[in-house]
């Protein structure tokens, strides 16, 4: 099926809540490959946007995942790291999960079963 | 539903990526494999299709990607061979050590031999065969 979400831009849903930014990834098939570069480039410039980065990632509309995102996501927490900020992801499904277990990714992340967990696990 | 072996040949390029996968799962889905298997074919065939695209092939639009695969009700067999020198499977450092652990790359294999049945190269390192049971 090529259907018009697949080749959607990567959709971002952004909201503030204090000073820590939530993210919610708006498709399904944000994390396909092609999608990668740029999500990644559009989550650094969210990180850029303040001195100290507070940020959730919330993953309920992902149902893929690859090493590329994998990838991604790991260049973004240095970065976040690098500025003394904080990243959380929160919401991932049991079948994605398991690839950050596998990985070993899921001791590198801070990974939280709800955004309110996430939120609150921000200092 | 009979089983029909399906050869594809795609450029170099990570869009043409997704005409494989969709013909693959499509025929998968025609089996009534799992979510897991589904997700597990899918994931690995990203992983081996982008390896030949990108590292194989090296993004170069005079070079092809062959795909063949074969699914009926009990397994999935996938070959991708790219037109590049080759490499050594073995060589690649495991991604799971705790010095590699923070590395952005180096991911594929791994997660292909974690979710696929079968892995094998063949000796160039310029192919590779998966493959899934439907279970």
């Amino acid at each position: 099926m090529r259907d018009n979400e697949q080749d959607a831009e990567p959709r971002l849903q952004v909201t503030a809540k204090g000073d820590v930014t939530v993210v919610e990834i708006g498709n399904r098939k944000i994390l396909d490959e092609i999608n990668i570069t740029q999500l990644g480039e559009q989550l650094s410039k969210l990180a850029a946007q303040s001195p100290d980065p507070k940020l959730v990632i919330d993953f309920a509309n992902v149902a893929h995942m690859s090493s590329s995102a994998l990838g991604m996501l790991i260049t973004l927490h240095k970065r976040i790291c690098q500025r003394k900020g904080q990243l959380r992801l929160c919401n991932i499904r049991p079948g994605i999960y398991e690839v950050f277990v596998i990985t070993r990714l899921n001791e590198i992340f801070h990974i939280h079963q709800s955004r309110e967990e996430a939120l609150a696990s921000l200092g | 539903m009979r089983d029909l072996a399906q050869k594809m040949v795609i450029a170099s390029k990570l869009e043409a990526a997704r005409e494989v996968e969709e013909a693959l799962l499509h025929r998968a889905a025609g089996f009534g494999y799992s979510e897991s298997a589904m997700f597990a074919i899918k994931l690995a065939l990203e992983e081996a299709i982008n390896n030949a695209i990108k590292h194989g092939n090296g993004f170069d639009a005079r070079k092809t990607v062959e795909v063949c695969f074969r699914v009926d009700h009990r397994k999935a067999e996938v070959t991708i061979t790219d037109q590049g020198r080759g490499f050594d499977p073995g060589a690649v450092p495991d991604p799971t050590r705790d010095e590699n652990l923070e590395k952005p790359c180096g991911r594929g294999i791994m997660l292909m031999k974690a979710y696929m049945d079968e892995v094998r190269y063949n000796d160039k390192g310029n192919q590779v065969c998966m493959v899934k049971s439907n279970s």
